[in-house]
């Protein structure tokens, strides 16, 4: 066998989406009403009906912008200070602003949200100064609404294809995209005058406690994919060292959910029943909390229910055993779980990149372009701090918009044989190795060593270590064997995990302070320092191909922020369980 | 000679099961293994019946709720059961 078995399929579209889970959809349905006559190709690893982080819906917007409950200027200012400041807030009020015209899109295509008797929505208070929760008890179809517009919207989608990398022209504009399909092996090879990346989180970069390569918070399908092409495409990234980390049911490692149930009386307790955090809100410095609790005498922690009334058990577990991840209900029945008499185990999960939740991701404006001419990103993976699901439509949306003005009169550029030979070698080098190293076996390693050296707090010894196994992986995935297509996806995932864990590592070495709570914390710099670091801190390949980071002056605030709310978020403990 | 390591497989359980006499895959239906994020269900060429190809689950349910005849059942993997 060799290179020439694997047929090569050429298209070429004006706009490919890759992604087509939360915010890809959007993209694609927005570019094609702002251009009728643009051709838009909508590009999946999985099956746009049930793919990404909302494959089985969404139980609520956990950022709701909603006039009469919130302002743009207020959200604006909390996520400010949620995220310790290091804010473009030109995206965050953006976002804010448009936050309530994508609602009513989605009310309008046939979302479901939660009502109050007088048809207003029912906002719920969970952060920590405004209100911004709209439950969506009947989330459930959320895909399948977004799939109807899909069709409705004559929108191109291919299914199963691993895309693998970005073509670039001799301007270092994107011009096309790589991949492979996961059945056939067909490779790909898409000529497009813009791509939009929505590939979700970086969610396989640790291993879960459980040891389970696949049992991560994350839809595992989402392995970082996005990050990977961004960078090798050379884009630059902001902030990976705020990581992603949250508080999840043990084991199960899916969401507990703080969010549905804290407005219905449920919350975050120790193992004497206690609470000890103010706010179940997830922020670097409530996971700090929450990991003193686990760590000293106090842990487990909890999700404490059973005080709840009857009436109110039922509506949390139809919701959360209907929604998002609706297997809580099975794992909880198998451990003799029942939330009117037990309190549910929580752990926390593994690290990744996300700025979903946290504030890692592929650098984007206000407009959702990246720093690479061509190239836009939505959703998880694009650095708009906290963005959450909501945000991924508003941001998948403003980059329908952008990539479809960028394209109006632009001709195809020419692309790069030798950039597609290339890669068409290094693709298919584990399908043509008769022997070699088996990928899961290769992931679980590199997964390990994330955990044993990257892990917060973090210890620049170990982060030094970490950058010296990862260079070993390396050596490895030179030996990978794929015996099929599908491992063949699982061989070129290793690639991608290794790479966004050699970003953690750099990212996090680069930044010589604490910051964002258990996120960022240093033990060799355990203080903020915002005379040295108060900066974005960027990192991307620079000409030679090496992995450099400098730092970026944080934008003048929008929206001042007042003194006596600036540390809000610093004083999460509850006195009570301080003492 | 050389050495040359041969594979040996592990062996699993799959927590995904498919009750032939309900799946209508010999009818053409391929819902489930179209719907799994992971690709990890397929059709069997000889039986004709969806089954579990690849242990890789992530437990996120498409493939039992959206099967018409509710032959596919989704068991928690066994690490985290």
């Amino acid at each position: 066998m060799s290179l020439d078995n694997f047929l090569n399929l050429e298209q070429e579209y004006d706009i490919v989406v890759i992604g087509g889970g939360t915010a890809g959809p959007m993209a694609a349905i927005k570019a094609k009403e702002r251009n009728p006559n643009l051709r838009i190709l909508l590009l999946d690893k999985a099956n746009v009906k049930r793919s990404g982080a909302i494959s089985m819906g969404m139980d609520g917007l956990n950022n709701a912008v909603i006039p009469g409950h919130a302002t743009p200027e207020q959200y604006t200012r909390e996520i400010t200070i949620a995220n310790d400041g290091i804010v473009n807030q030109a995206t965050v009020y953006a976002y804010a602003k448009h936050s309530f015209t994508t609602i009513e899109q989605l009310d309008r295509w046939g979302v479901k949200f939660e009502k109050d008797g007088t048809g207003d929505y029912a906002v719920k208070k969970v952060h920590h100064m405004g209100s911004y929760v709209l439950p969506m008890p009947e989330g459930h179809d959320i895909k399948k609404v977004l799939y109807r517009q899909l069709k409705r919207a004559k929108i191109a989608i291919t299914n199963r294809i691993v895309s693998t990398r970005l073509l670039t022209d001799a301007s270092g504009a994107v011009c096309g995209v790589l991949g492979f399909d996961c059945r056939s092996a067909d490779f790909h090879i898409i000529k497009a005058k813009a791509v939009i990346l929505c590939c979700g989180a970086a969610g396989r970069l640790g291993l879960p406690a459980s040891g389970y390569l696949m049992g991560t918070y994350e839809n595992p399908t989402n392995a970082g994919d996005g990050y990977a092409m961004a960078y090798h495409a050379g884009a630059e990234l902001a902030n990976l060292e705020c990581f992603q980390i949250n508080p999840l049911i043990k084991d199960y490692n899916g969401p507990a959910c703080a969010y549905v149930t804290g407005p219905l009386g449920g919350y975050t307790a120790n193992n004497k029943g206690n609470r000890f955090i103010e706010c179940d809100y997830w922020s670097g410095q409530m996971m700090w909390e929450f990991y003193q609790e686990l760590q000293g005498g106090n842990g487990p922690v909890f999700l404490k229910l059973d005080h709840l009334a009857e009436e109110t058990i039922q509506t949390i577990e139809h919701i959360l055993h209907s929604n998002e991840r609706p297997s809580r209900g099975q794992f909880h029945a198998n451990r003799n779980t029942d939330y009117r008499h037990k309190m549910v185990e929580m752990h926390i999960s593994e690290i990744g990149f996300c700025s979903g939740h946290s504030a890692s991701g592929v650098w984007v404006n206000e407009r959702a372009e990246t720093s690479v001419p061509g190239l836009y990103s939505a959703g998880d993976m694009a650095a708009v701090p906290h963005n959450y699901m909501l945000g991924a439509f508003t941001y998948g949306w403003f980059a329908g918009h952008s990539a479809a003005d960028y394209v109006a009169g632009k001709e195809f550029s020419a692309l790069d044989k030798e950039q597609i030979a290339r890669e068409k070698q290094r693709v298919y080098a584990p399908l043509l190795r008769e022997h070699g190293l088996p990928p899961a076996q290769v992931e679980y390693k590199l997964r390990r060593f994330v955990n044993d050296y990257l892990q917060p707090p973090k210890v620049t010894r170990k982060m030094e270590l970490a950058l010296e196994r990862f260079d070993q992986i390396e050596e490895d995935i030179a030996q990978l064997k794929a015996a099929n297509p599908h491992e063949l996806m699982r061989a070129m995932e290793v690639a991608v995990i290794r790479d966004c864990a050699e970003m953690a590592a750099r990212a996090s070495l680069f930044r010589q302070e604490s910051r964002w709570g258990l996120y960022h914390h240093r033990v060799d710099f355990p203080e903020r320092d915002d005379a040295n670091w108060f900066y974005h801190c960027h990192l991307k390949k620079d000409q030679s191909g090496r992995m450099v980071s400098h730092k970026r002056e944080v934008e003048p605030y929008l929206i001042p922020l007042d003194d006596h709310e600036r540390n809000a978020y610093d004083k999460l403990r509850l006195k009570a369980a301080n003492g | 000679m050389s050495q040359k390591a041969h594979d040996i497989f592990f062996r699993s359980n799959a927590p995904v099961t498919v009750d032939e006499d309900k799946c209508i895959a010999h009818k053409g239906c391929t819902v489930c293994v179209e719907v799994c994020p992971m690709d990890l269900l397929a059709i069997n060429p000889l039986t004709q019946k969806a089954y579990m190809q690849f242990d890789e689950c992530w437990y996120c349910m498409p493939c039992e709720t959206d099967c018409p005849t509710g032959a596919v059942k989704v068991e928690i993997p066994y690490l985290l059961r």
